[in-house]
């Protein structure tokens, strides 16, 4: 996901659940991005801060990022993303799709394209702290 | 925890008139020369936007000839083919396989509708792929005013599996637009598909159409797509 929209769907649901429950504040949001979202972090951070000040926010964005897990449905096989020996051009399409993975990559025991996704893919909001006044 | 791009999905589309998936129950009965075609015709008068959800066997890109690629610019910015702006997950698997599997599905759905930057648009189309798979769910989903058209031939084969299709729809309280027939030669099951749904209207079965293929003005010109361009009609109403 680029890096700007990701960053807008952050602020967004933020705003968006602090509302259902009560919080007129935000002070903090914890979040766990996966490393297939291969996030460029400068580019991110810069987008956060500057909807930050369009939406007139100020919390801080704990950042945690979630190393990717595969497993192999043919032969139990676990392995991590970068295993993989994808070129530049490869990485790039996984980074603003990450399924796009299931076209280029291979089990690296067995071969199969039978794999999935354990962990490592998505941006996901962990809590968000404010206060109600 | 939260799914920070499900958000920004309706932000996304909150400029788009109206969201149109071209389904059908069936593979093989021309739904992405229907689909591709019903924004080429709509795309005369309209803003319109093509987007493939065809994972399995993306094809528009091929009837359009796609070869503009899009563009990063805070989120990524289809490129505008034949007057229409157009996504597929070709852009990011290029003729590779892509092997999907259940909730892969939903999140490559998810990514895509949360990164592409539509803009204003008349009509999006979707072309959707055979069956009611993932595909369909998360359309019901995300994307809660989709409304539905629906693409049979006269073949018992195809029409009784579109059926289907069509009682899940109406179950899940979808809005059916109605169904096109296709392909049709000496035979039609008009009457058959008056008793499910609203029929939309018939479509000869065009033997030149494969020349017609990666040439949308041409594609425009044909009997085929004719006779799509009247049944648009209905569409607009």
């Amino acid at each position: 996901m680029h890096e700007w929209a990701l960053a807008e769907g952050v602020i967004k649901t933020a705003i968006e659940k602090a509302k259902e429950h009560g919080i007129k504040k935000i002070n903090e949001i914890d979040l766990k991005i996966g490393e297939m979202q291969d996030i460029e972090m400068d580019i991110f951070k810069f987008a956060l801060d500057e909807l930050m000040k369009e939406y007139d926010m100020e919390a801080k964005v704990n950042i945690k990022i979630q190393k990717t897990r595969l497993r192999c449905n043919v032969c139990n096989h676990e392995w991590s993303f970068d295993e993989f020996k994808l070129s530049d051009e490869e990485k790039e399409f996984v980074h603003f799709l990450p399924e796009s993975i299931f076209s280029y990559a291979r089990c690296p025991k067995c071969g199969s394209q039978y794999f999935e996704i354990v962990e490592g893919r998505g941006v996901w909001i962990e809590a968000i702290r404010g206060n109600d006044d | 925890m939260i799914d920070a791009r499900i958000s920004v999905i309706g932000d996304r589309l909150k400029n788009v008139k109206r969201v149109i998936a071209v389904s059908s129950g069936k593979g093989g009965v021309g739904k992405s020369m229907v689909s591709t075609t019903v924004a080429l015709a709509l795309a005369k008068k309209y803003r319109v936007g093509l987007l493939d959800l065809d994972f399995y066997g993306p094809s528009t890109h091929l009837i359009l000839n796609a070869n503009e690629k899009p563009v990063e610019k805070n989120g990524i910015l289809p490129p505008t083919i034949a007057n229409i702006k157009f996504m597929s997950i070709v852009y990011f698997t290029e003729e590779n396989p892509a092997p999907l599997k259940g909730k892969d599905i939903i999140n490559a759905i998810i990514e895509l509708l949360a990164i592409t930057i539509w803009d204003e648009l008349d009509f999006l189309i979707i072309d959707m792929p055979p069956g009611m798979g993932e595909e369909v769910m998360a359309i019901i989903k995300f994307m809660k005013n989709a409304e539905f058209i629906v693409v049979t031939t006269p073949s018992i084969l195809s029409w009784e599996t579109v059926k289907k299709l069509l009682i899940f729809l109406k179950e899940n309280k979808c809005n059916v637009l109605g169904v096109i027939e296709n392909m049709v030669m000496e035979k039609s099951i008009e009457n058959e598909i008056k008793k499910v749904s609203k029929y939309l209207g018939k479509v000869e079965f065009d033997e030149n159409i494969e020349h017609c293929i990666g040439k949308p003005s041409k594609l425009l010109e044909s009997k085929f797509g004719k006779g799509i361009e009247k049944i648009v009609f209905y569409i607009l109403q």
